[in-house]
Parts: C-alpha cells; structure tokens; sequence
C-alpha cells in the first residue's frame, strides 16, 4: 500500500534538496527539486507499491539534473558536481570526490552518501546494479590513491 | 538540507494548480478549534475536529486517491465561507460538495440534510421520513455521526423527538456552540 503522497513528500523532500544542491546551482537545484517532485507526483498513483520509493525518487531527482544539464551544455553526459555558487549538500563527501568522473561521484555519493544499494544506485544511472558497484568501488580506489 | 517554508509552498502551490491532486487539505483556526479541511477536485470532501491530520489523510487517501497533499490554495474559498459563518455573515455555504464513495442512503440523507436552513432545527425522524425512510431515525442518526463535512452540512441542526440535543460527532460542547452561534439554541435544551 503507497502512503498518502503528503507522506512520502515530507520524508524525502529534504534530501531531494541536498542531493540536488551537490549537482546544480542553487537557483537550478530548487527548480529541479520541484519538477522532480511533480514528476514524482504525476506518476505516484500509478506505482504499483511502496518499497522502493526512495530510489525511485533518486532516480527522478537524478533524471531531472541531467535534463537541466544537457539544457544548458548540450554536451554533457552526467552532471558535474558541486557547481561554483553551490555547496555541496553532503559537504566532505561532495568535496572529497570533486575529481572523480561523474558516474563514480554519483556512485559513491549515494552509496556512501545517502546509502542506497547498488541496485538503487544502477536504477538512478540507468544501468545495472553490476556496472554501479564496480563505479562506486572504481572511485574508492580512486580516492585511496589521491588521499594517500 | 531544510527545505524552505517559500520553496515548500511553490511546490504546493504548483501541485495544486496543474490539477495532480486527488485531495488537496489545509488546517483552519475557528471558534471550535482547529478544523482539518479538505477538498477533491469535485469539491468539498471532509471537515474534520480530529487535531491529528494524520488519521485524516491516511482515511482520505483510501477513500479519494492517494494523491493527498497540503495545499492552501484550492482551500481558501471554503476557509473564507467558514470564517464569515463564524463571524456571522453568513448563513448559507456556496460550496461544491463531494460525498466521495458515500452509500445511495447516506447521501440522500445527507442531501437532505444540507437543506436544513440556519439557524432551524429538525429532528432524525423527520430527516428519515423526508429521504423516503420514516423508519430509519436510528440509522439517520449513523449518518449524522459519520457526517463526512460537518458545519457545512449542518448536522449540529439534528436533535431528538424531545427536543435534546442527543449526540455529536464532534462533542455535544461543539454543537451547543454552533447552534448558539446561529440563534437556534433555547435555553432548556441540554
């Protein structure tokens, strides 16, 4: 049974902000914040349970960040992370892994960030659970090797 | 990160006005505390005394759709109604009403209910007869504990053969009061 979406709104609502905070200005992260949770609305009534509302909403979120990229840099793949004006919602981490290719931050950042599993975090890069975990542990050995 | 109170209410705002809700709700200061007020997108759905909206919405989500989410905006108009009752500036409410998935018996007496005018007084057995069931003075009295929109749909205007009060979903205090309010109330009644 899916809980009223007040429910799942208020639970998820500031996390959405801070995670969209790492990949975008603030001005675009709080327009992406909305339309994600609109998107999010849009789609609720038809989702068949509630167990995986959290990655789900990542990956909306996540989705909606890229759309706002490729908007303005046609070019880009994956947002960067941390743009100049925006502080990073999970502070070291989003520091920490600033260098990293922007599939291995968004692994690590929300495996260790935010704690999804892998399977979650495959679903939000729209691949496999396989490919997140060899991203996140790709930039933990990334990491090792810079913070030496 | 703390979503701000403005960046929370544009959200809500915009929810509301692209029509993606089933039940928009909203919390209400008035004379008999606070109400929990909500509305479908057919109109008024429930009026509840229950302080706790929790209860409320998990009920409306299963009655309505689970699309439910606080928003001020498609409330204002019944706020507004409910504020010039309670100041006495009005005595009819102009609000499109949505009885949800009320059973053919409930909703009849409740039609008829809601042309009980201010400031009069029927009793159960009269509201039966009139919905065509003069036998069902007990079973109106059901519906009137199950009033899903109270104050609106005057249910506080229904008392006994005999002229007592009887019972009110929301505490014989609160119907004293609303009937008060509307002059209704003789100084006998208990």
């Amino acid at each position: 049974m899916l809980p009223p979406f007040e429910r799942f709104y208020e639970e998820h609502r500031d996390e959405i902000l801070g995670y969209l905070r790492g990949l975008l200005p603030r001005d675009a992260a709080e327009d992406a914040w909305q339309e994600t949770f609109l998107r999010a609305l849009r789609g609720y009534s038809s989702l068949q349970h509630g167990r995986h509302l959290r990655a789900w909403v990542f990956t909306i979120a996540h989705r909606v960040a890229i759309d706002d990229v490729r908007k303005r840099r046609p070019q880009t793949a994956l947002p960067e992370w941390a743009v100049e004006d925006s502080r990073p919602a999970y502070a070291e981490l989003g520091d920490l892994t600033r260098d990293l290719p922007p599939k291995e931050r968004v692994a690590v950042v929300l495996r260790y960030g935010y704690d999804l599993d892998y399977d979650q975090i495959g679903e939000v890069l729209e691949s496999s659970g396989v490919a997140a975990r060899q991203a996140a542990s790709s930039g933990v050995r990334r990491l090792r090797k810079e913070h030496r | 990160m703390t979503v701000s109170s403005s960046l929370d209410e544009r959200f809500r705002d915009a929810a509301a006005a692209e029509g993606l809700l089933d039940v928009a709700y909203d919390l209400a200061d008035s004379p008999v505390g606070t109400l929990f007020v909500a509305a479908s997108g057919k109109g008024l759905c429930r009026i509840s005394f229950d302080p706790e909206p929790e209860r409320e919405v998990e009920r409306l989500a299963r009655s309505f759709g689970v699309r439910v989410l606080r928003a001020k905006r498609p409330l204002e108009d019944a706020r507004r109604q409910l504020d010039e009752y309670f100041d006495e500036k009005r005595t009819e409410f102009e609000l499109a009403i949505d009885l949800g998935p009320a059973a053919d018996f409930t909703r009849a007496v409740l039609n008829r209910l809601a042309k009980v005018p201010h400031g009069q007084l029927t009793t159960y057995g009269a509201l039966a007869k009139s919905a065509g069931r003069p036998r069902a003075a007990r079973a109106v009295g059901t519906v009137m504990n199950r009033n899903p929109i109270p104050i609106v749909l005057p249910c506080h205007r229904v008392v006994g053969s005999n002229g007592s009060l009887v019972g009110y979903a929301g505490g014989l205090d609160r119907k004293r009061l609303l009937l008060s309010l509307e002059g209704a109330l003789l100084d006998d009644s208990t």
